[in-house]
């Protein structure tokens, strides 16, 4: 029995990319689970499900899950304490 | 119903099978999971049910397998749109395992080895509907399709029937589990489409 094959993080960027205007795939979040930061597209993403499973690359925890309906998206990310984004520097006036 | 010819030559027909909608029909069973699969050997494997005051009751693995056996043939209907007809099982029922549960409870929480979970009503554990299955199709179930051993609950959405099912705890209250927080229907009737929140 082989194991199923889970993808990288960088998968996500088109379906999240869906959902917010930012760009994610260079965002870096942390695990709620067990407290480790990283690179979004270090997710190992579950795409064989009802919706899409990010667990944290560490302790494999769910940290990210999309579901798309035809009308609709369900973004959790409960599993996340923060997501951290490169942001253009905000020059003082 | 068709009409059968006896003696017709070549491949016999098969009648459209009435799908609930929205579904097709496959004949591979496609394996659906949201994380990596667990591997639990069966001298460690338990299922416990828990009731709203706290109660245990647990079954080892030789135990559940001492326990009366049925065998349901079922139609299975995933939510991701594929249906399956006439899938052959073994198992035991969970009015046999409900048999002597006391309890007050409406509603139940299934969990799993690997932190899955999945809420329905209890009454729909009951009645001949539910199954804690270890057989698929006469083999061992394999540990991709849920094996050890796995709910079996088919006239709900697939993904009510809990991969390597580790017990299920009884509340007063509906708990929703891991895909009924994300979107997914509470209930997840086929029959009435209920796939997503609000259906
Ligand atoms: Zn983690």
């Amino acid at each position: 029995m082989t194991a199923l094959p889970y993808l990288d993080g960088n998968m996500l960027d088109g379906p999240l990319g869906e959902v917010f205007a930012v760009d994610l795939s260079t965002a870096t979040a942390r695990c709620a689970h067990c407290g480790t930061p990283g690179p979004m597209a270090g997710l190992r993403v579950y795409p064989h499900a009802p919706g899409l499973v990010g667990r944290c690359p560490t302790c494999v925890e769910v940290m990210v899950r999309l579901v798309r309906a035809p009308d609709r998206a369900w973004l959790d990310l409960r599993g996340a304490t923060f997501l951290q984004f490169p942001m253009p520097l905000d020059q003082p006036r | 119903m068709g009409i059968v010819t006896p003696g017709f030559q070549g491949r016999p027909r098969v009648e459209a099978p009435d799908l609930p909608p929205g579904q097709y029909l496959t004949p591979d069973f496609p394996v659906l999971s949201a994380g990596p699969t667990p591997r639990v050997p069966r001298d460690q494997w338990e299922f416990v049910i828990s009731t709203e005051t706290g109660t245990e009751h647990r079954w080892s693995w030789d135990e559940m397998m001492a326990l009366p056996q049925e065998a349901p043939t079922v139609d299975i209907h995933c939510v991701t749109r594929w249906s399956k007809l006439g899938t052959t099982w073994r198992g035991v029922s969970l009015d046999t395992l409900l048999d002597g549960v006391d309890t007050a409870a409406d509603y139940a929480l299934t969990h799993s080895y690997g932190g899955y979970t999945t809420n329905l009503p209890l009454a729909d554990l009951r009645d001949g509907q539910a199954w804690l299955v270890h057989t698929y199709g006469g083999d061992d179930l394999p540990a991709e399709h849920g094996g050890p051993a796995r709910l079996l609950v088919p006239h709900l959405y697939f993904w009510k029937s809990a991969k390597w099912a580790r017990g299920i705890h009884l509340t007063v209250e509906d708990t929703p589990g891991f895909w009924e927080t994300a979107g997914y229907h509470d209930y997840g009737d086929p029959w009435r489409e209920q796939r997503y929140q609000g259906d």
